[in-house]
C-alpha cells in the first residue's frame, strides 16, 4: 500500500486486517518483521520552510536528500547530521525523513547539538487504530501537554505511522576544520577525545577509527582558527589540520560508518560511556569506529558474539545488532521498563499490527 | 478555579492514612498539623490555594516508593513538589491529596567530568547543581530565572528553560536519565549516563509530564565546560517591528548568540524606575549575549553590530567591562520585580513563531486598551517565548477575572499564529482549560493514554494539564 495523503493512510490502517510493515525508504529497517508493506513514500513535500525562523515542516515520505538540497540552498541544514547507512547495510532505497525520525538517526554532531529527537519540534502520526494525532508544533519552546514528539522519535513505527514532522534547523557555519591526531593507541587516542570535549572549545565532532582520532570545530573563521590552536596544545600525538570540504568528507565517512562497510562480520551499534569505550572493544579482535568521543561504538565482530558483547556492555550501556544474523537485534530492557513500553504499544496499537516483532 | 471535589472517604480516613505514612518515615517527615500545612497550600501561582491532607518529606527513593505504595492502596491522590516555584499551579494540592516533597533529597550522588555528567537527587536546586561542578570549570546549562530556588525534580517535570536555552536547549536536551517511582511504588530507571535509550524514549515523555507519570527521585544531567567568557550588548529601537526584524536577521545570518532578550517600552520604563540600569527610553530593546574568548566575542559582536546598524537603532551599547555587562543585565533581571512594584501581575508564557512578533505585540497593545489593563513584555526573543506581564489589582473585585480573560485571549492569539500556550512554565491548573484551543480531542486522548499506562488509577497530580471534563471518568476509575 502506498497512500498519498494522511487521510488515505489512516484509512489503510483502519482497514488493515493483518500486520503491517511500515516503510519509508527501507534504508534503516532493523530486525526481521513481516506483514503487508505500508509505504510512506507517497506522502511528500515541504509544507512550510521559514529560513528566518529556522523551521521546516515536511511530509514524512519526503526524501532526505531532497530536504538537504533545499536547506543547503539557504545555507541551512539539519544539525544532527542523519547518517546514510545504505552502504553499510547494503540497502538501495531512498531514505525518507520519516524514517530518519523513526530511527532517531543522528550523526557525529549529536554530542554538541543533540540528536534527531532534539531537533524535532512537532509530529503528526496515525496510530494503530487509524487515529490521527498531532503533538508539539513549529515553535522552539513548547511544554504544552506531554511531549509525544520525543516518544515518537526512535519509536520505529511501533506506536504510529509518522505523516508530518517539523524541525528546528541550523545555519551552516562559515568555517569548519578537523584536527587529525595520529600516533596514539586506542586508549590514549580516546582519552584525547575526552580531553578535547572537556575543554571550552565547543567541539562538534570527536571520533576515532583506523588509528586516527578526529576532532572537529565549526563556526566563524576567526573562532575556528583560534580554537584549533588551543586544542592543538591540549592533545598529544602527531597533529595535522584538515579544513573545509576535506574536513566535511572525513565526517561523512564517520557519519556513514564508511570504514566498516567492506569489513566482514556482524555490525553492532553500542551506546556506552566514553571512559568505557576502549575496554568495550579491547577484548575482541573486532574492528571499531568510535563516535561521540567513544559514547557510540560501531563494532564489526565475528558472528555469534552477541552474548559476549551484551555481557561486556551490561551496566555501562547497550548494544543493537545492525547487520548480521541472529539476535536479539534490540537490546532487552529491564522488566519494569519493558512493561511500560508494552503498555504504550497496547494503547497506541491495540491490535498489535504495526511493525509487530520490532523492538522486542 | 474549579478543582475536583475531594474524596470524602479519603478525608474521613485521614487519621488512618497519616498513621500508615508515619509508620514508614521518621517523625518529622510526615506533616499533618493545619498550621504547618499552610506552606504547601499553593506554589508561585498564589491566587489559588488549598491545604493538603498531609505532606511527606522522604529522604530516599525507597521511602518514596513505600509512601506511594500506601497512597496507591488507599486511593489517595499525590502531588509531587520540588520547591513550589511553579507559576502554573502545578504543585497546588487538593484537600484529599498528599504532598510529596523532595526537598530533603538534595545530595550529589556522582560527578564524572570525563563522561560529562552529574547524578543528583531530585530536590537539589538548579543553581547548586552548577555550583557543585563549578570548581572544575563545568556548569549545568538550563538556567531558569528561579534557579536559586527551583529543584531539579520540578525542572524535569516542567521541562524548564532559561535565558541561555537558545544555544544550550532546555531541560529535556540536557537530561540523560532518571530514577522514577511509579504510583504503585515500582521503581524504574529510564535512560542513563550514556544518554541513548535502548528502546522507546520513555525519558523523553516523562520530562515535561508535570509530575503526572511518576516521582523523579534522581537524575543524570549533562554538564558542560564553561565558556571562556561572555558579553552582552544592548540595542534600542524605535519600534517593536524593527526590533523583531533585527532578531530575524541575526538568526538568518547564522549567528548563534546564547541569548536574545526583548523588552518593550512599558517594561523598560518600569525597570528604569525600579532598578536604574540606565536603559535608553525607547520603544523596544534587545539584550544579545555571545560567548567565547575575547577575540571570538569581538568577532561575533562585530557581525551583530553590522546587522543591528542596518536597522537604525537609537542606541547600540557594548559592555566594555564586567561592570557594564552587569548593568546591561541588571534591568532585564529586575524586570519581573519592577513590574511587581506597579501592582499585582500575571505572567504569561506563550510561544510564537519569531516572524509573528510584531503582529502579536501590536495585537496585545490593542487588547490592553480593550481590557483596560496594562501589559509589559519581556521575553526570550530568539525562540519566540513571550512573557507578557498583565498588571491588575488583586484587591479590586473582578480585576483578577478580567486579567485572566485578557490572558486567555493572548494565549489564543499565540496558538492562532502557529505557536503554543506555554513555552516553559507548564500547563498546571492555570492553562488546563485552554488545552482544547491548541489540541483536538484526539490529540489530548493520545496524551492521556500515556498517563493511563504510567498511572492507571490517575492518582498522581490528577487535576492538572487536561481539562477536568475530559479526565473525569478516568479520575473516578
Ligand atoms: C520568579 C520566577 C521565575 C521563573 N523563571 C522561570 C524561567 O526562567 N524558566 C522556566 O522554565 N520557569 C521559570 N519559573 C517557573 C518555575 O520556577 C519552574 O517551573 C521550576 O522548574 C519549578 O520547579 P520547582 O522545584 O519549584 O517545582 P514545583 O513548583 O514544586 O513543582 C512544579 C511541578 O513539578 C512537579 N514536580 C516537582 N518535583 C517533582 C518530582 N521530583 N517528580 C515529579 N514531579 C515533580 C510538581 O508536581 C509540579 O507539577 C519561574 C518561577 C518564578 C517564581
Amino acid at each position: 500500500m502506498r497512500p498519498t495523503t494522511e487521510a488515505e493512510l489512516a484509512e489503510a490502517v483502519v482497514g488493515a486486517t493483518a500486520p503491517l510493515l511500515v516503510r519509508g525508504g527501507g534504508t534503516r529497517t532493523l530486525g526481521a518483521v513481516g506483514g503487508e508493506v505500508l509505504e510512506t513514500g507517497g506522502l511528500t513535500g515541504i509544507t512550510l520552510y521559514e529560513p528566518a525562523a529556522l523551521t521546516l515542516v515536511v511530509r514524512a515520505g519526503t526524501p532526505l536528500a531532497e530536504i538537504e538540497a533545499v536547506l543547503a540552498a539557504e545555507r541551512q541544514r539539519l544539525a544532527f547530521e542523519p547518517p546514510d547507512l545504505c552502504a553499510l547495510l547494503a540497502r538501495t532505497g531512498v531514505s525518507t525523513i520519516g524514517g530518519v525520525v523513526a530511527a532517531n538517526a543522528s550523526g557525529p554532531r549529536r554530542l554538541q547539538v543533540g540528536g534527531a529527537r532534539d531537533a524535532l519540534l512537532g509530529v503528526r502520526f496515525v496510530d494503530g487504530l487509524g487515529r490521527v494525532v498531532k503533538n508539539g508544533g513549529r515553535v522552539m519552546k513548547n511544554v504544552t501537554g506531554y511531549d509525544l514528539v520525543k516518544l515518537m522519535a526512535g519509536s520505529r513505527g511501533v506506536l504510529g505511522v509518522l505523516t508530518e514532522v517539523c524541525f528546528k534547523l541550523q545555519a551552516i557555519p562559515e568555517a569548519e576544520a578537523t584536527l587529525v591526531i595520529e600516533g596514539l593507541g586506542d586508549d590514549d587516542g580516546l582519552a584525547a577525545l575526552r580531553a578535547a570535549l572537556g575543554s571550552p572549545f565547543d567541539i562538534t565532532g570527536a571520533a576515532r577509527h583506523s588509528g586516527r582520532s578526529l576532532v572537529r570545530v565549526e563556526g566563524m573563521a576567526g573562532s575556528v582558527t583560534y580554537r584549533l590552536a588551543r586544542l592543538r596544545a591540549l592533545v598529544p600525538g602527531d597533529v595535522t589540520v584538515v579544513e573545509g570540504v576535506e574536513s566535511a568528507r572525513l565526517w561523512r565517512e564517520v557519519r556513514d560508518v564508511a570504514p566498516l562497510v567492506a569489513s566482514e562480520g556482524d555490525i553492532w551499534r553500542i551506546s556506552t560511556l566514553p571512559t568505557a569505550a576502549a575496554a568495550v572493544v579491547a577484548w575482541t579482535e573486532a574492528e571499531a569506529l568510535w563516535d561521540w568521543a567513544g559514547g557510540l561504538i560501531w563494532l564489526c565482530a565475528a558472528p555469534g558474539q552477541g552474548a559476549d558483547i551484551a555481557a561486556t556492555v551490561a551496566g555501562c550501556g547497550h548494544a543493537t545488532l545492525i547487520r548480521g544474523e541472529g539476535g536479539p537485534v534490540f537490546p532487552p530492557e529491564a522488566a519494569e521498563v519493558a512493561a511500560l513500553a508494552a503498555g504504550l504499544r497496547a494503547k497506541f496499537d491495540p491490535r498489535g499490527i504495526l511493525n509487530r516483532g520490532m523492538m522486542g | 478555579m474549579e478543582m475536583p471535589r475531594p474524596d470524602v472517604l479519603v478525608l474521613a480516613g485521614k487519621a488512618r492514612i497519616v498513621a500508615r505514612l508515619r509508620s514508614l518515615l521518621p517523625g518529622d517527615s510526615v506533616i499533618d498539623a493545619p498550621e504547618e500545612l499552610r506552606v504547601y497550600e499553593c506554589d508561585a501561582l498564589t491566587a489559588y490555594r488549598c491545604p493538603p491532607l498531609a505532606a511527606v518529606l522522604p529522604r530516599t527513593t525507597e521511602e518514596v516508593s513505600a509512601l506511594l505504595r500506601v497512597c496507591w492502596e488507599e486511593g489517595v491522590p499525590v502531588v509531587p513538589r520540588g520547591s513550589g516555584t511553579s507559576l502554573a499551579g502545578g504543585a497546588m494540592p487538593t484537600a484529599d491529596a498528599v504532598i510529596l516533597g523532595v526537598s530533603r533529597m538534595t545530595r550529589v550522588l556522582e560527578t564524572d567530568y570525563e563522561n560529562r555528567f552529574i547524578r543528583v537527587e531530585a530536590g537539589r536546586t538548579n543553581l547548586s547543581v552548577s555550583a557543585a561542578v563549578e570548581a572544575e570549570g563545568f556548569f549545568y546549562a538550563p538556567d531558569p530565572s528561579s534557579q536559586l530556588a527551583c529543584a531539579i525534580g520540578g525542572n524535569i517535570a516542567m521541562n524548564s528553560g532559561g535565558a541561555h536555552c537558545l544555544k544550550y536547549g532546555v531541560t529535556t536536551n540536557n537530561l540523560l536519565g532518571v530514577r522514577l517511582v511509579q504510583m504503585d511504588g515500582t521503581v524504574v530507571t529510564l535512560g542513563g549516563p550514556w544518554g541513548e535509550p535502548a528502546g522507546l524514549d520513555l525519558l523523553g515523555v516523562v520530562c515535561g509530564s508535570e509530575g503526572q507519570l511518576g516521582v523523579v527521585t534522581e537524575a543524570w544531567l549533562r554538564i558542560l565546560p564553561k565558556p571562556e567568557g561572555a558579553r552582552p550588548v544592548l540595542v534600542g529601537f524605535n519600534s517593536n517591528e524593527v526590533a523583531g526584524a533585527c532578531v530575524a536577521d541575526i538568526i538568518r545570518a547564522g549567528l548563534l548568540p546564547v541569548a536574545i532578550e526583548f523588552m518593550d517600552r512599558p517594561c523598560i520604563r518600569a525597570t528604569e524606575a525600579f532598578a536604574k540600569a540606565g536603559y535608553p527610553d525607547c520603544e523596544a530593546l534587545l539584550i544579545i549575549e555571545v560567548e567565547g574568548s575575547d577575540a571570538e566575542i569581538a568577532e561575533q559582536l562585530a557581525r551583530i553590530k553590522q546587522i543591528a546598524m542596518a536597522h537604525d537603532p537609537v542606541e547600540f551599547r557594548e559592555a566594555a567591562d564586567e561592570d557594564q555587562a552587569r548593568r546591561i543585565w541588571l534591568g532585564r533581571k529586575s524586570a519581573f520585580g519592577a513590574m511587581g512594584q506597579l501592582g499585582d501581575y500575571m505572567c504569561l508564557d506563550g510561544t510564537i513563531p519569531v516572524s509573528s512578533l510584531p503582529h502579536v505585540l501590536k495585537r496585545i497593545g490593542e487588547m490592553s486598551q480593550d481590557f483596560g489593563l496594562k501589559v509589559g513584555n519581556v521575553f526570550h526573543a530568539g525562540d519566540g517565548n513571550m512573557h507578557p506581564l498583565i498588571l491588575f489589582d488583586a484587591n479590586k473585585p473582578g480585576d483578577l477575572e478580567i486579567c485572566e480573560a485578557f490572558g486567555a485571549e493572548i494565549l489564543k492569539l499565540c496558538v492562532e499564529v502557529g505557536g503554543c500556550l506555554t513555552g516553559e512554565h507548564g500547563v498546571g491548573i492555570e492553562k488546563r482549560d485552554l488545552m482544547s484551543v491548541q489540541f483536538a480531542p484526539e490529540d489530548m486522548e493520545a496524551q492521556m493514554r500515556v498517563k493511563d499506562v504510567f498511572d492507571p488509577k490517575w492518582l498522581l497530580n490528577p487535576a492538572k494539564v487536561f481539562p477536568l471534563g475530559i479526565t473525569a471518568s478516568r479520575r473516578a476509575g
